[in-house]
């Protein structure tokens, strides 16, 4: 697997003042590959998956994607990368329909979402404002949003937050289907039994 | 070009749903205006003579006023992320999203300057030159607006840090724009000062997105 690395991460460090959140942190991810991030609160979880997605600098090492350091990619490479972070990226005084056709758009897809949306039980929503939804109802819209982007590296942060048990499944059935189909995902989460697949990768922060 | 339309046709809906935001740099603007003759007191012709440069001045405040706007909001709620992330250039992006906040924030503005200026008793035929000075120095002043905005988007409280760096930046717009106005209502011609302006636009277009997109990626980091 190791040949056909597409993300890897070499001698990774990230220090707070004199506080050492990690350090001689290596991996290598390929195709087909889920990895686990897990860890007690405030072990850099968050911090690491900014790193890869190329949003934060690591105190030394680095990370690549086919390549190239991950903050350094060009544009057309930068599609095959999505980030769904703590804050859902949702416009407050546009509908759901609005917020995912300029996600679609920013993502050159055209894809339509309908079918998305019903999958995730928001087809009634569409046309509400983004302001008006339930904190596991913006969760779902992220969802949509991270599925439409075609991306082919998943980086997930605390993906399941709000999220009620029929979310929690459809997002695992998603991320598996995902993997199982190619992709790569690394998911930060303090549930990872719920992840959890034969040969998932384990990122363990103290 | 489709991430420009998508990001500035974004915005601009997301400004129109707001729109009560939108009026708050323009009524600034005119209780400022409305407050000097008070102060000062003056004689016509004196009211006539300081109308420019009070009403650069205070079209340079106001126009502060909304550059919160600008990044705040993306960063607040992640969408600057996802913007940084996506596959559209983040030059691009920038851009998209100065040319809508100048259009819903310094156009009104340069709107309402004319008739501002028409109460300051000064000369109708020096009018389209003043409006024509306004609308050459706005893509600098948006781009300036921009920069401290994006510098500034990694702090909490940014509001007041911004306008001490813009301000001074903004110097020699305030001194070919009242230079053209003075020039008109002179009777002279004002072509100097407004190649100028028309200089100093092309050269903060063209290189303030650039500036702009590093400073984001940083205030982010």
């Amino acid at each position: 697997m190791t040949d056909g690395a597409l993300l890897r991460g070499r001698e990774l460090a990230v220090w707070r003042g004199e506080h050492c959140l990690f350090e001689q942190l290596h991996f290598d991810l390929g195709p087909e590959q889920l990895a686990l991030l897990v860890g007690p609160n405030g072990s850099g979880k968050t911090t690491l998956l900014r790193i890869l997605a190329g949003l934060a600098l690591p105190t030394s090492g680095g990370v690549t994607w086919k390549g190239i350091a991950v903050h350094e990619l060009a544009p057309e490479d930068r599609a095959d990368v999505a980030y769904r972070g703590h804050l859902e990226a949702l416009k407050r005084d546009l509908t759901v329909a609005e917020n995912l056709a300029f996600h679609a758009s920013l993502w050159g897809r055209k894809t339509k979402f309908d079918a998305i949306l019903a999958e995730l039980k928001l087809d009634k929503a569409a046309h509400m404002r983004a302001r008006n939804l339930s904190a596991g109802q913006r969760r779902r819209v992220s969802l949509a949003m991270l599925r439409l982007s075609g991306a082919k590296l998943w980086l997930l942060d605390e993906p399941t937050t709000n999220l009620d048990s029929e979310g929690r499944a459809l997002l695992v059935a998603w991320t598996r289907e995902h993997v199982a189909g190619g992709g790569i995902a690394v998911v930060a989460t303090h549930q990872p039994d719920e992840f959890a697949t034969r040969g998932a990768l384990m990122i363990e922060l103290q | 070009m489709s991430a420009f339309h998508a990001v500035f046709a974004r915005d601009l809906r997301v400004a129109f749903r707001r729109w009560s935001e939108l009026a708050h740099p323009l009524i600034f603007f005119l209780i400022v205006v409305a407050l000097f003759p008070l102060a000062l007191s003056p004689t016509t012709q004196q009211l006539r003579e300081v109308g420019t440069g009070v009403l650069w001045v205070a079209a340079l405040l106001s126009s502060l006023l909304s550059l919160d706007g600008l990044f705040r909001s993306d960063a607040d709620d992640g969408s600057l992320e996802q913007l940084l992330l996506s596959p559209a250039p983040m030059t691009i992006t920038v851009l998209a999203k100065v040319a809508a906040h100048a259009l819903v924030t310094l156009l009104p503005l340069i709107c309402l300057v004319p008739v501002t200026a028409w109460s300051y008793n000064m000369p109708s035929a020096a009018l389209p030159t003043m409006a024509l000075a306004l609308l050459l120095a706005a893509p600098t002043l948006s781009v300036f607006i921009a920069l401290g905005a994006a510098l500034t988007v990694g702090l909490r409280r940014g509001g007041s840090i911004v306008g001490l760096l813009v301000l001074p930046l903004t110097g020699p717009l305030l001194i070919f724009g009242t230079r053209a106005t003075d020039l008109s209502i002179n009777g002279e011609p004002p072509t100097a000062p407004l190649l100028f302006l028309a200089a100093l636009a092309v050269l903060a277009v063209s290189l303030g997105p650039v500036a702009i997109a590093a400073a984001v990626k940083v205030g982010l980091e």
